[in-house]
């Protein structure tokens, strides 16, 4: 195997493994806003245990994600050192502005949130709250806008020496994709997290567990979880315009589009034969069409329209795809479900319904790992599109042997990271709320 | 201050600060890892020494985490060739740095394995303590590159004379950041332990630091002209003399800022020569990656500059804020 094909797969495994960890930050930072916020205001108790079984979760996690970030800040020196050379003028102010403006705000004011709720009073420790939640989500602001840029680059030039240069930081920063991927990939941390604390409080609901906390905790989940998808929804439509204005050819690697038609077919579920060039499966008829210009008849662009070797790994780009669409309507569907629940007062006599939430826990870990997939790999070839190539990107110097060994001992030690968190994740919710 | 120069030199310095101030902070929390099963011997000790550093550490490692960042925003080729070039001895801090940052959590959750994580919580903190000081040492005393700028080398190249002695000596250094702070954050028994650890670890690196600036002045010529390099040994050598006698007196709070003294004395005698490289070639001096072929374009710097002068101060304000919340004596019941 090439060095370069290794460095990839070390990319993807590390990212995808440290990605888990800061999903369920963002959201377990709101939902701790939240319940301190009520606490503040109605003075009972319950929000606050809520908020203490948060934190004792959030240390756990912020933990994971700590250490396995640091492997990313690594990661572009160590693997991708003919990026970091053609794009530090652009790509290290963002990273540097993640540690100053980000990083800091949140390492600094979790330490308050878990260790300091009998050290500060009541407001300080609501503005700990606030601030680790403001940090948590400027560094998701701040590595979106650099993913972003490599999607769709803005605010730079090219100089007489080949070089790229900075001439617009607010260009860099906004460039045409941020803004939506930001709420996008927000939304999801939301999202996830309303699952998980729907999952938890549902198994002590259904168990007979912890009383009243238990019930608030569901009702506090179950909102959220019905509101998410749909913002997920509505998000993820905006975001799939971006790209089909922005990255023509990866839209079309999202649907597994081909020939230039009208009245293009919209595939629910299917496979993309490569060789063939050519999408099989359940497809609702002219659909494609209507969703790109609202007319069933409108013509759309396919793959065969741009030249092959600017397509990205077509079959995978699909069904990435479409495991994440499908998974966000599956959401949409049981948060509702669990809304009209809630409405009726039925929701914490229904049995089978609280049996499945804790099911649900890993579904928005998968939306979330195949949208990435989605939108990395139908980024491919290039690292920066149209700008640069990901195969002259990684290092010179670093051998397929030195790859390989890393490989192997990232993926031992993140296994006993798994095996860790998982065990203490379920001890901590074991142990539960009161204590 | 258009010139660009100019933004080069401010950046060497920056990044400088930015690591130096990880050494002392991140500095105190690695030695208390080090130090653990020497200072702590119950489980109760053990407890206070890792919550006397629970809620700062990793406020403290974003320090690097940053200064990796300003790296490569400034001088994105020495971070591209220090991270590749090392490849295998980054991936062993690396790997150092997650194992010390989840074993503290994984000790308080985990009873029945917490000797193990104990295990990890102080080779983990060792390990990256001395790996540090290895490459500091490196990239000051050259490594052999190419005219492309990149390492030649191979791991072992690493692993010379002199680049161990700067590991040996920062790992003092660090032991001593450990044992002051344990001393300023604990009672009893407990910090009569930490006292004699420090009484002894001011011995060693009363040794160590006398090698360091020795093996300097030998290897590095024209050092010895240069008067920076005499105000780095006069801090040191201060530091540590405040030490001694902070130590007769028993003050408990003390030693933590004389060692801290002491440490930025090691720092100064390194920005005495080091300047304008940032990784000397050793084959070559003509191929060196200086502050002015490696750095990034003006307007980047400029950006670079806005961030930092306004960001630093409101960080290390708020980090402050926090440090005073969690002052005065580490107790049992200061728990996750
Ligand atoms: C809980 C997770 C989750 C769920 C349920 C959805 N998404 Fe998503 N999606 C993401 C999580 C995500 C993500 C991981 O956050 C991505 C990867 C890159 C990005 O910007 O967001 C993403 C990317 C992504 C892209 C590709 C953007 C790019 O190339 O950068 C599109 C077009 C959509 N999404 C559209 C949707 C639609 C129409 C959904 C229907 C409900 C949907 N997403 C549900
Ligand atoms: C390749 C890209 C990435 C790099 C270089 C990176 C780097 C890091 C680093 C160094 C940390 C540790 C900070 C600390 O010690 O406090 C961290 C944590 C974090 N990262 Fe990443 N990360 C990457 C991808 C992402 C993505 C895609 C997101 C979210 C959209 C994200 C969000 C976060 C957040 C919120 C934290 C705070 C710690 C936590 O919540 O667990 N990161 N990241
Ligand atoms: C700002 C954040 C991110 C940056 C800067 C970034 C950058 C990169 C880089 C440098 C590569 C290696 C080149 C390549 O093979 O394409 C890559 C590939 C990849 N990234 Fe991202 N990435 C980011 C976020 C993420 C996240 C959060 C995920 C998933 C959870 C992800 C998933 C992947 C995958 C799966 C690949 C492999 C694609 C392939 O090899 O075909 N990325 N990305």
């Amino acid at each position: 195997m090439s060095a370069l094909l290794l460095a990839r797969i070390q990319f993807a495994f590390t990212i995808g493994f440290h990605f888990l960890f800061p999903a369920m930050t963002l959201g377990t930072a709101l939902i701790i806003l939240i319940s301190e916020t009520l606490y503040l205001i109605k003075k009972d108790e319950v929000y606050k245990k809520i908020t203490n079984f948060l934190a004792r979760l959030l240390g756990l996690i912020f933990v994971i994600g700590a250490a396995t970030g640091i492997t990313m800040e690594f990661s572009f020196g160590t693997n991708w050192s003919g990026y970091s050379r053609a794009v530090g003028d652009i790509f290290g102010p963002i990273l540097a502005a993640e540690g100053v403006i980000a990083f800091f705000l949140e390492s600094v004011f979790i330490g308050v949130l878990i260790f300091g709720r009998n050290k500060v009073s009541a407001k300080v420790y609501w503005v700990a709250a606030l601030l680790v939640f403001i940090g948590g989500h400027l560094s998701a602001f701040w590595i979106v806008v650099a993913n972003s840029w490599m999607q769709t680059p803005a605010g730079y030039a090219i100089n007489e020496a080949g070089k790229i240069v900075l001439t617009s930081f607010t260009d860099t920063v906004f460039n045409p994709s941020t803004i939506i991927r930001f709420c996008h990939t927000v939304v999801a941390s939301w999202m996830t997290c309303a699952i998980m604390v729907a999952g938890i409080a549902g198994y002590y609901v259904r168990q007979g567990l912890h009383g009243q906390t238990a019930k608030t905790m569901l009702k506090i989940g179950i909102i959220l979880f019905a509101l998410t998808p749909l913002l997920q929804l509505a998000t993820g439509h905006i975001h799939a315009i971006e790209v089909i204005n922005m990255q023509p050819e990866k839209a079309a690697a999202l649907e597994g589009h081909f020939d230039t038609a009208k009245g293009v077919p919209l595939y629910l579920v299917g496979f993309v034969d490569e060789q063939k060039e050519k999408t099989y499966g359940i497809y609702a008829p002219k659909a494609l069409s209507f969703l790109y210009n609202f007319d069933w008849n409108s013509e759309i662009k396919g793959l065969k329209d741009f030249p092959k070797e600017n397509w990205p790994p077509v079959n995978l780009t699909f069904q990435a795809y479409h495991i994440m669409v499908g998974i966000g309507m599956l959401a949409i569907a049981l948060g509702l479900l669990g809304a009209y629940l809630l409405w009726t007062k039925k929701i914490y006599e229904a049995k089978s319904y609280l049996l499945i939430l804790p099911f649900l826990i890993p579904l928005p870990h998968i939306a979330h790992e195949t949208g990435w997939i989605a939108a990395e790999v139908g980024r491919q070839p290039w690292i920066i599109y149209k700008l640069m190539k990901t195969a002259n990107a990684a290092s010179v110097v670093v051998t397929a042997g030195e790859i390989v060994f890393s490989l192997l001992m990232f993926f031992l030690i993140y296994l006993l990271l798994a095996i860790m968190f998982i065990m203490l994740f379920m001890k901590i919710v074991k142990n539960g709320p009161a204590v | 201050m258009e010139n660009i120069q100019n933004y080069q030199i401010l950046w060497f310095v920056l990044v400088l600060i930015l690591f130096a101030g990880y050494a002392l902070l991140d500095g105190f929390d690695l030695g208390i890892g080090a130090l653990l099963p020497f200072i702590g011997k119950t489980k109760e000790e053990k407890d206070i020494l890792i919550n006397s550093i629970g809620p700062v550490w990793d406020g403290n490692e974003v320090w690097l985490i940053t200064g990796g960042g300003a790296l490569f925003a400034a001088f994105p080729h020495a971070y591209a060739t220090a991270f590749s070039g090392f490849y295998l001895a980054m991936m062993l801090v690396l790997f150092a740095l997650i194992f010390r940052a989840v074993s503290m959590e994984f000790r308080a959750n985990d009873e029945e394995r917490a000797f193990i994580w104990e295990k990890a919580f102080t080779v983990g903190s060792g390990l990256a303590a001395l790996l540090f000081g290895v490459a500091l040492g490196n990239v000051v005393y050259g490594v052999p590159l190419d005219n492309k700028m990149e390492f030649t080398g191979s791991f072992f190249t690493l692993l010379r004379p002199v680049p161990l002695l700067f590991g040996i000596t920062g790992f003092a250094a660090v032991l001593l950041q450990g044992a002051a702070y344990a001393v300023m954050k604990t009672e009893g028994e407990l910090q009569k332990r930490s006292f004699r650890a420090v009484s002894i670890l001011l011995r060693v690196n009363l040794i160590t630091a006398i090698a360091y600036f020795m093996t300097m002045a030998f290897t590095f010529p024209g050092l010895t002209s240069n008067w920076v390099f005499y105000v780095a040994i006069l801090f040191t050598l201060l530091g540590l003399a405040g030490i001694f006698f902070s130590l007769k007196k028993e003050n408990d709070s003390a030693p933590f800022w004389e060692s801290s003294f002491s440490f930025i004395g090691l720092w100064l005698a390194v920005a005495a020569f080091h300047f304008p490289n940032l990784i000397k070639a050793s084959n070559d001096q003509n191929l060196s990656i200086t502050v002015f072929n490696s750095s990034t374009g003006l307007p980047t710097l400029k950006l670079m500059s806005v961030i930092a002068i306004i960001g630093m101060p409101v960080v290390i304000g708020y980090t402050i804020f926090v440090y005073r919340i969690f002052k005065g004596k580490t107790k049992v019941s200061d728990h996750y």
